[in-house]
């Protein structure tokens, strides 16, 4: 066990340093030059120009520049943003819990749904259940989501009126946030209705951001639990008598999630590709909306902070994954 | 281990001369009928590709700001002129959308086969040449992997400028390291095998090897892997097109359409924003049915 | 547990003023982030709009115009005979904001003045490289070549002495970039060691107070009871940020803003039709145009650039693209900044005209670049669409263009060096003073490689006008030479002018005294929600 933790995390170490590598100099490929970028109309004259370069370290050569930049990583400073001055990490603490509680709540949306449903299909294999399930999760993982988020803002937000239009709160309430999640923060400011106007915020961007999670989950549950269903043991359960509940709940069903609990871990890189894309569309102020910002600004800290803390957080969670993975299937160990 | 209800059968065909490939793998598929859906509207699709001009009433591009957002011919004040309606400076949405699928569609084809040849040359070099090119070239698609997706291709295509064909490169690399990581598995799992063996100590040479002997063995994945692989690129496309940064106006890629509809998801006129998301979906869809189906046809281990 | 009681216990009378309907909310979509709140360093309107509640300037604009008014930090000035020295007399008994790490101690004075002028113009200042040593403004402005010296004669008087006359100068102090920052806030955060506070959490002595920024949600401000023209009307003021124009409408027309900015032009039509909204309009301070390169063959013959401007089809134009939301524009200023020539008429849409005086110059299958603003900006809404248009009534007249485009920082690099053949760009005013139109766009300085004059165009008379109406102070006299070298730029036809942009400001019904700025500020002070 040790020894694969060992050999796993080797793996990670060149991997990062990939990722310093790849963070650093994809952008400055980038054309464009953030100082020219800012000039809007007005432009700037080239003595101000090469000014600012250096006040920015932008005219040392690229080796050395990475260096600098490897060497503050390492003291934990991952720069300041061009554009608003403020560092980057100040900036991704704000936005990031928005982005997590967006996609946490996505997740169990597509959990309480995803799994039940796959359940039920296996269950309920090739009746008109089965396939009105699949048939929706085909549906659900086709999806483009950023336009099936305009069409969820167009029916409940504008024709409906159910649910706000964007924002994470209705601006009428007032605290300070303390954890950074607005459903927490809503609760223990104690402001009557902080709460139902948090979650009337966040119940359609979590919606969009979960279909394809949900699908996914659904499909796999489904094809997984019908593999448990034709093995010997639930046979034999099911031979001795006990009641067709148990055989699910008690002996199935945990067997079945196995592979379950890989896929939702891998879900997460996806999630995020799908949480920019949310985000977008519903003006969410989080991650995504910010690293989209910054390409368009040329703003190369922002872009290159973003890139690195994200990478390390899928790589962070897939190795917990893999951990976890190795933990419920021991056979999983030496055949790697 | 266990036994099988459908093993009698598949070991009666055995023991009988074997049909040929094709016509069993027509067989399996053919069943399906989900697939066969799928098929029949990526046909369509394609001859829709082949014969924009002929089928789309009108061009894709110019403007005639006198009809702009006329409704469908079922809404008031629709016309058969326009079934489909008009959009925000008057072009025919019908003709677009048609047009789109040389714009989403023919893009998704190309992003697949870009990736399909580099994956599997670079999966080839990988698995044959093992030591430290493979650690290497392991090791960049695993820190492709490690970012989200749309992101990596957002920087990509901010580094070569916005565009239709930057675009398709920016999503082939995305999708790359599946390909790369699925020739790879098959070319260690084929070079064990004893025909390769038996190949080498003939005296083939690598190159035979590769090309001759170890490709045509992965190529059922490989198939498998493009046509869910489509999907991919269609949405991937279609996404960076949302945002912008993809097919650049007047071209009617869907995702383009998508982004110009954006500003009248307030207004009442659903068509716009509707109609090209509608396309992506059924064209998705198609892909996907069809990646199921050839799956469960070529590689019987999968089946569920 | 300690820490949410004590929250509990701050923001629980707010909360009950608010339900007790007593409390004016007044909520604001705004189109995105601000910087930060320095007011030195930041060039983008939205962070003006935050910048403009919290900080006084010494001048002031009045509110809805260009004019230059006593509203300011200053009760009065006198400007010398020979137009170099400007003695400001403060206003008494002004109070600064406080925060949780600073209560003031004093009242504003001289002091706070000169901190925020040498705190952009001295490098030695220990403020001079907090945050950003950028201060772009400042610089652009020429405030640190005619600016000789700033000193305090008491407590309440300062006085400013120029190198040379500069008549835009009242104008350019009243402007976002010389808002009053505190001299003892600012000790205070030196001594604690956390300068760059000072840009974070904004001490002003302006309007409103802010209480609470989270990036790319909210600005929330509340009204500072003791501002020196009196308290706002309302009590809290909330910037909810939403950087989407259409969903922005859609908030405003659920009441979930009473104030939106930059409405997608194809909205406009329904805008004007709701019963609950109410739109004023303004022509902003602004000009799009397409730049001839004078300098490049054949566009150095005037006839050349005659030829082109009749055979594009401004009005179609500006009715495809900008709607609602432009005017086609004649002169190289906009309507509403003072001397502009009303007599002056513009090149009529003439193709066949066109066609003849192109040949007279002896001019035959010319093939142009066409530059296209790869960006939105407020001047031009789409440059890519308008391009397209311009390209097709180029080539009725035998003109062949072609389309190109740059990243914009890019692009404008491009442009300044010259090396287009056609280009759109435009401008923004700043102070309100047709100098920085004229001047700026316009006049051989800037005809240089790399300057702002994109047309490259550099003609003695007109520059010898614009020369001589910036040393003098007398407007009447301003104005005279402004419509002469307008008369010449008509003539020579450096440019195309495209449009002005017009402002739209859609409104909530219950919202009243609002006024649209042409600086494109939107500002609450004065503003009053009825009926709630």
């Amino acid at each position: 066990m040790i020894r694969f933790i060992f050999t796993r995390l080797s793996l990670i170490i060149p991997t990062f340093i990939g990722l310093t590598l790849a963070a650093f100099f994809l952008i400055r490929l980038v054309p464009g030059d953030p100082i020219e970028t800012l000039a809007g109309e007005r432009g700037i004259s080239p003595e101000r120009h090469a000014q600012l370069l250096a006040e920015y370290g932008l005219d040392q050569p690229l080796i050395v520049q990475y260096g600098y930049y490897i060497q503050r990583l390492f003291h934990g400073d991952l720069g300041q943003s061009i554009v608003t001055n403020t560092s980057v990490w100040t900036e991704f603490k704000t936005l990031f819990p928005a982005t997590l509680e967006l996609a946490i709540c996505a997740m169990i949306f597509a959990l309480v749904i995803g799994l039940p449903a796959g359940v039920f299909a296996a269950l309920r294999r090739n009746t008109i259940v089965d396939q009105g399930v699949m048939g929706g999760a085909l549906i659900g993982y086709s999806m483009p989501i950023f336009w099936w988020g305009l069409l969820l803002i167009m029916l409940f937000s504008n024709t409906l009126g159910w649910t706000p239009v964007n924002g994470r709160i209705s601006v009428m309430y007032f605290f300070e946030p303390v954890t950074g999640f607005m459903l927490i923060d809503s609760l223990l400011s104690g402001e009557e209705g902080a709460f139902a106007s948090a979650a009337s915020h966040l119940v359609l961007p979590a919606v969009v951001l979960g279909t394809v999670p949900l699908a996914v989950i659904a499909r796999m549950t489904r094809s997984s639990m019908l593999e448990v269903l034709g093995e010997d043991y639930i046979r034999t359960a099911r031979a001795k008598g006990l009641p067709a509940y148990r055989v699910i709940a008690l002996h199935a069903l945990r067997n079945a999630l196995i592979p379950v609990v890989t896929v939702i871990g891998l879900q997460i890189g996806v999630l995020m590709t799908g949480a920019i894309l949310t985000e977008y569309v519903f003006s969410w102020p989080g991650v995504g909306t910010w690293l989209l910002q910054a390409i368009m600004r040329r703003d190369y800290p922002v872009l290159q902070g973003g890139i690195l803390l994200i990478g390390c957080m899928v790589m962070l969670i897939n190795l917990l994954v893999d951990l976890a993975y190795s933990f419920i299937n021991p056979r999983i160990r030496s055949s790697r | 281990m266990t036994v099988q209800a459908s093993t009698p059968t598949q070991s009666h065909e055995q023991m009988s001369a074997p049909p040929h490939p094709f016509r069993e793998f027509w067989g399996y598929f053919s069943a399906n009928k989900g697939a066969v859906a799928g098929l029949v509207f990526i046909s369509i699709l394609v001859f829709c590709i082949l014969f924009a001009d002929l089928i789309a009433p009108y061009g894709f591009s110019g403007s005639n700001t006198d009809i702009r957002l006329t409704p469908p011919v079922w809404q008031e004040g629709g016309s058969f002129a326009h079934i489909l309606g008009t959009d925000a400076i008057g072009r025919d949405m019908f003709s677009r959308l048609i047009y789109g699928t040389r714009y989403s569609l023919a893009i998704g084809a190309m992003v697949v086969a870009l990736s399909i040849i580099v994956g599997t040359t670079l999966g080839l070099v990988a698995g044959f040449a093992r030591g430290m090119v493979e650690t290497v070239i392991l090791r960049v698609m695993d820190i492709i992997l490690t970012l989200p997706s749309l992101l990596l291709a957002l920087v990509i295509v901010a580094i070569l400028g916005s565009g239709l064909y930057n675009a398709v490169i920016a999503v082939a690399v995305v999708i790359l390291p599946h390909y790369v990581r699925l020739v790879r598995a098959s070319v260690i799992t084929e070079t064990a095998k004893d025909y390769v063996t038996a190949a080498r100590v003939a005296g083939a040479g690598r190159l035979r090897l590769m090309f001759r002997e170890v490709l045509p063995n992965c190529l059922a994945p490989l198939i498998v892997q493009a046509s869910l692989g489509m999907s991919t690129a269609i949405l991937d496309t279609a996404a960076l097109g949302f945002l912008g940064l993809g097919a650049q106006p007047p071209l009617p890629e869907w995702g383009t359409m998508l982004a110009d509809a954006r500003e009248f998801i307030g207004a009442d006129y659903w068509w716009v924003v509707t109609l090209p998301g509608i396309a992506i979906l059924l064209t998705v869809v198609a892909f996907n049915l069809l990646g199921d189906g050839l799956r469960d046809a070529l590689d019987p281990k999968l089946k569920s | 547990m300690k820490r949410s009681s004590l929250l509990a216990t701050i923001c629980l009378p707010i909360f009950l003023m608010a339900s007790a309907a007593s409390a004016k909310t007044l909520v604001y979509c705004s189109e995105g982030s601000p910087e930060n709140f320095g007011p030195s360093i930041n060039t983008t309107g939205t962070s003006f709009d935050v910048m403009v509640h919290i900080y006084s300037n010494l001048t002031a604009f009045e509110r809805g115009g260009t004019k230059v008014v006593n509203e300011g930090l200053a009760e009065s000035w006198d400007v010398s005979e020979d137009g170099l020295t400007y003695t400001f007399h403060l206003r008494k008994g002004v109070k600064w904001h406080s925060n949780k790490q600073f209560k003031p101690t004093r009242d504003f004075n001289a002091d706070d003045v000169i901190f925020t002028f040498e705190r952009q113009w001295k490098e030695d200042n220990p403020y001079f490289k907090v945050t950003s040593s950028n201060h772009t403004y400042f610089n652009d402005m020429g405030m640190d070549k005619f600016l000789k010296s700033i000193e305090k004669v008491d407590d309440y008087t300062v006085r400013f002495v120029l190198n040379q006359p500069e008549a835009p100068f009242l104008a350019n102090i009243a402007m976002q970039f010389a808002g009053i920052q505190s001299k003892e806030y600012a000790d205070v955060l030196m001594k604690a060691g956390t300068p760059e506070r000072i840009d974070q959490d904004p001490i002003g002595t302006g309007p409103f107070y802010l209480v609470q920024y989270q990036k790319d949600a909210i600005v929330r401000f509340k009204a500072f009871p003791d501002y020196y023209l009196g308290k706002a009307a309302i009590d809290d003021l909330v910037f909810a940020i939403t950087p989407d124009a259409s969903v922005r409408w859609a908030k405003l027309q659920k009441g979930e803003c009473h104030v939106m900015t930059y409405p997608n032009p194809s909205d406009v039509e329904a805008m004007k039709k709701n019963a609950n909204i109410t739109i004023l309009e303004q022509p902003g301070l602004n000009i799009g145009y397409l730049a001839y390169n004078t300098q490049k063959k054949p566009l150095d013959d005037v006839r050349v650039r005659k030829a082109l401007n009749m055979a594009m089809n401004k009005k179609a134009i500006v009715e495809t693209v900008y709607m609602d939301t432009g005017i086609a524009a004649v002169n190289p200023i906009p309507p509403t900044q003072w001397s502009y020539d009303e007599n002056l008429k513009d090149d009529p849409y003439d193709p066949e005209a066109s066609k003849k005086l192109l040949a007279e110059a002896g001019v035959k299958d010319l093939t142009i670049d066409l530059w296209a603003l790869p960006v939105q900006r407020p001047y031009n809404p789409n440059g890519r669409r308008v391009a397209e248009l311009m390209q097709a009534d180029l080539a009725k007249v035998g003109v062949k263009a072609e389309i190109k485009s740059y990243e914009w920082g890019e692009y404008r690099k491009r442009l300044q060096n010259g090396e287009h053949m056609a280009g759109q760009f435009g401008w923004t005013g700043d102070n309100g003073d047709p100098d920085n139109f004229l001047n700026h766009l316009l006049g051989c300085d800037a005809a240089v490689q790399g300057g702002g004059n994109v047309a490259k165009w550099c003609n003695q008379e007109f520059q010898k006008y614009v020369s001589e109406a910036k040393t003098i102070t007398d407007q009447a006299k301003r104005t005279e030479l402004y419509k002469k070298a307008q008369e010449i730029f008509k003539k020579e036809a450096p440019w195309f002018t495209i449009a002005h942009a017009v402002q739209i400001g859609p409104i909530r019904k219950e919202v009243t005294g609002y006024k649209l700025s042409p600086f494109s500020r939107h500002y609450f002070y004065g503003v009053d929600i009825q009926g709630k």
